[in-house]
């Protein structure tokens, strides 16, 4: 834009900009919310965000070693990740997941606010979708809301049937889509259209798109404000040096409406030309002049706004811009390294990772558990010798039936009887066997004695696994 | 009222007290609203989909006496589901082991694992009170997880002992012996159990005092072995070994022993040595039927000192 564009051509363009602003106001969850769509940087990096859920469509359908690639078994309680198969005794590393995207959101949003709300959450992104869907069939904001209070009409019923046939639509997908995870697609593409699911599949179904439909066509910024504890808990995460979409005030204020005719060199008030284009395009209707608000999901679409109207009157951009507290008032931002946050959750981050990274590598194929037995904790046979129970617990997370060995190992000799045939261990299944351990009272040397047992197997591609277990053999006195 | 309201264009109901305290008008959001009349709702439907009233007198039809609702649901009805369920998965075991001795039991490892899980409830029930929760036994009762037997330790000798009880017995020596020849015999089974072996002294007195009758001519209160493998005893215990029958054992306990002997009526401060027989055969109520006595046959033959 040149600096010497004439004021009378600024504000023929700003005419249809100010007959729109009579509409936009902050709305307090009594009204629809009809955002402006407007294109812009911010908007398509909203896109690519939320391209990031064609996955949860998509990766149902992955294939990995003659399966689905990921698969939550629940039935089966077997978890399959690509060339892994998780049980729930590894559930551990969930926690550390869960502990992994929780801090993963800590950090995001210390460092850049609610980025989450703004570009990923799934209620921004299906609300995005809705009302899209919304604009292409009713039109703009000014003919929806035309469209809401005209009287009923045959033109109004079919776009409204349309329209809400297209929701109940893609919250049929997305459950659909959902379930999938969970009972397989090509499964399900067999079974649920003939009736052959069970209610528990019909249930998610019919829950998800009754839930998206509700939440994302009508609740819409309405779950944001009053649903979400996650925007309650904002407030404690930002600080002055969180980078979020701010509004210069020193720039802009004091606001007002541009005069016709005013020149670059006379203007007389701040930036701001009080155009609500900011409030018009904002999905949950917030006023970002008035600085940083519970309503406020980040998502940028404010500053695209504010940039095409800069670019349109020739002046700077970034009177709305992504910056902090701290660097519009004109103070030093530390660089993220001296940010003891960052390194707090930083080492979090680490830690979850390498816990999970470390689970993943080192699934054990076989498990061994070893129960000794309490009462009696020992036995003394009539030759003199002592004699201990132990019930073994042999997990067989292999996708074959294993014949498991068990061995013990000590200090001492020992007599293991029990162990002599091994373990018929079935695959993804916990099998028990019972062992006794006799010990001559001669070689008994403490109350508690050190006991190895080691259960090894042959995998039917002829490597050899083994899983050890620490015990105790326990005596009397010696 | 209306017209000579002091508080115009305030939603009151009209009714002053003391010139300014009046009665407000403000009715709950139309969202609790919606939400009250739905949970009516809920209770009516409730009302008729399941049990909830009281029958009234004579409207009983002699079983329940609430109204059942129309879709017959009583939490006892899902118990009795839920209990045929478990039935069901038991029957096809159970039907199993019906048709098979212990010995094929324990040489099927599926079958084993059923029969110990299942019969665990059933020694608790039965057995533990006095054998202790893992066999462990308590004074006076003896310890079935090791290999010490007064009746053999075989599965048909296990399943006799349960099934018919025992009932040891062992003469009051006090009136019987003299004060030096019991306090002989008491040293020599100390010895015995020492691991000593005995002296000779101690033998001689042992057999000369008729011992031998019931503890065998070894001390280990075997009288004889078949060729089967099985051994005839009467339930009098092995003495060569360092297990007691009673105890804590020691002198003083076979002194004890020896001078009142075991289940001698008439007299006070003699041993009790006595299982109750265990079969319901007969019909006895709260017994056991030869399924369950096989499968706690079983169970205590794998507590560790079965043979």
């Amino acid at each position: 834009m040149s600096e010497s564009t004439s004021g009378g051509a600024q504000s023929v363009g700003m005419d249809e900009i100010y007959a729109e602003a009579e509409q936009w106001h902050v709305n307090t969850g009594n009204e629809t919310i009809h955002a402006k769509r407007i294109p812009g940087r911010w908007r398509t990096i909203k896109w690519l965000a939320a391209s990031v859920w064609l996955i949860f469509f998509l990766g149902p359908y992955l294939r990995w070693d003659g399966r689905q690639a990921v698969l939550f078994d629940i039935p089966n309680r077997q978890y399959h990740l690509f060339g892994v198969t998780v049980l729930p005794q590894d559930f551990w590393m969930l926690s550390l997941l869960l502990l992994f995207f929780a801090i993963l959101l800590a950090v995001a949003t210390a460092l850049a606010g609610r980025v989450y709300c703004g570009y990923f959450c799934f209620q921004t992104v299906w609300t995005d979708i809705f009302t899209l869907i919304e604009e292409k069939l009713e039109g703009s904001p000014a003919q929806r809301r035309k469209l809401a209070e005209s009287a009923l009409s045959a033109r109004k019923v079919r776009i409204k049937v349309v329209k809400h046939l297209a929701w109940v639509a893609i919250g049929f997908v997305t459950g659909f889509s959902f379930v999938a995870w969970f009972y397989g697609a090509d499964k399900l593409w067999q079974d649920f259209f003939v009736g052959g699911a069970n209610v528990a599949v019909y249930a998610s179904v019919v829950l998800f798109t009754v839930g998206t439909y509700v939440l994302a066509g009508w609740l819409r910024e309405q779950v944001c404000f009053w649903l979400c504890p996650y925007a309650r808990i904002q407030g404690v995460m930002l600080d002055r040096t969180t980078v979020v979409p701010t509004y210069d005030e020193q720039r802009g204020e004091p606001r007002g409406r541009m005069r016709k005719g005013e020149t670059q060199a006379a203007q007389s008030l701040g930036d701001c030309v009080d155009c609500n284009q900011c409030v018009a395009v904002c999905p949950t209707g917030v006023d970002i002049r008035n600085g940083q608000q519970e309503g406020c999901i980040t998502c940028g679409l404010c500053i695209d706004a504010c940039n095409a109207v800069m670019d349109k009157l020739g002046r700077p951009r970034g009177l709305i811009r992504y910056a902090s507290l701290d660097e519009m008032e004109g103070q030093s931002v530390p660089a993220l390294a001296a940010r003891p946050r960052v390194w707090v959750y930083g080492t979090i981050l680490v830690l979850a990772l390498s816990g999970i990274i470390y689970g993943l590598s080192s699934l054990a194929t076989i498990e061994l558990k070893v129960l000794h037995e309490r009462a009696p904790l020992f036995v003394q046979l009539s030759d003199g010798s002592i004699q201990n129970k132990y019930t073994l617990k042999v997990l067989n997370k292999s996708s074959e039936d294993l014949m498991v060995s068990v061995s013990v190992q000590s200090a001492v000799p020992v007599t293991v009887s029990g162990a002599e045939e091994p373990i018929a261990a079935r695959h993804g299944e916990v099998s028990p066997g019972i062992v006794f351990v006799k010990i001559d009272r001669t070689n008994l040397e403490a109350e508690n004695m050190p006991l190895t047992f080691v259960a090894t197997t042959t995998l039917p591609d002829g490597t050899e696994v083994e899983a050890i277990r620490e015990s105790a053999f326990f005596g009397p006195k010696p | 009222m209306a017209e000579n309201n002091p508080f115009p264009g305030e939603n009151n109901t009209g009714h002053f007290w003391d010139g300014n305290l009046r009665e407000l008008n403000n009715p709950p959001p139309r969202w609790w609203m919606i939400a009250f009349w739905v949970s009516v709702a809920w209770w009516v439907l409730y009302a008729i989909l399941y049990p909830m009233w009281p029958a009234l007198p004579g409207m009983s039809d002699g079983k329940e006496d609430f109204t059942p609702g129309i879709l017959g649901w009583s939490s006892i009805k899902e118990y009795e589901q839920g209990m045929a369920q478990v039935q069901a998965v038991r029957a096809q075991y159970d039907e199993q082991i019906a048709g098979m001795s212990p010995d094929q039991i324990i040489a099927d490892p599926g079958l084993l694992q059923y029969t110990l899980a299942s019969s665990k409830v059933l020694f608790g029930d039965y057995c533990a009170g006095c054998h202790g929760s893992g066999g462990q036994g308590n004074p006076g009762y003896p310890v079935l997880a090791d290999d010490d037997w007064l009746y053999g330790g075989s599965l048909g000798k296990i399943t006799e002992s349960i099934t018919n009880g025992r009932k040891g017995a062992m003469t009051a020596h006090a009136a019987i012996l003299t004060d030096d020849e019991i306090d002989g015999l008491s040293q020599f089974v100390v010895e015995l159990a020492d691991g000593g072996g005995g002296s000779e002294a101690g033998w001689a007195l042992y057999n000369e005092k008729g011992c031998n009758a019931c503890h065998g001519v070894k001390g280990d209160g075997v009288l004889a072995e078949l060729p089967n493998g099985e051994v005839v005893t009467v339930g009098a215990a092995n003495l060569t070994d360092s297990i007691w029958r009673f105890r804590p054992g020691g002198y003083e306990s076979a002194k004890h022993t020896i001078k009142y002997g075991v289940n001698q009526p008439g007299v006070d401060e003699t041993r009790d040595a006595v299982m109750p027989a265990f079969s319901n055969v007969g019909q006895l109520e709260g017994k056991l039927t030869p399924q369950q006595i096989k499968m706690l046959t079983v169970y205590v033959h794998q507590l560790g000192g079965g043979q």
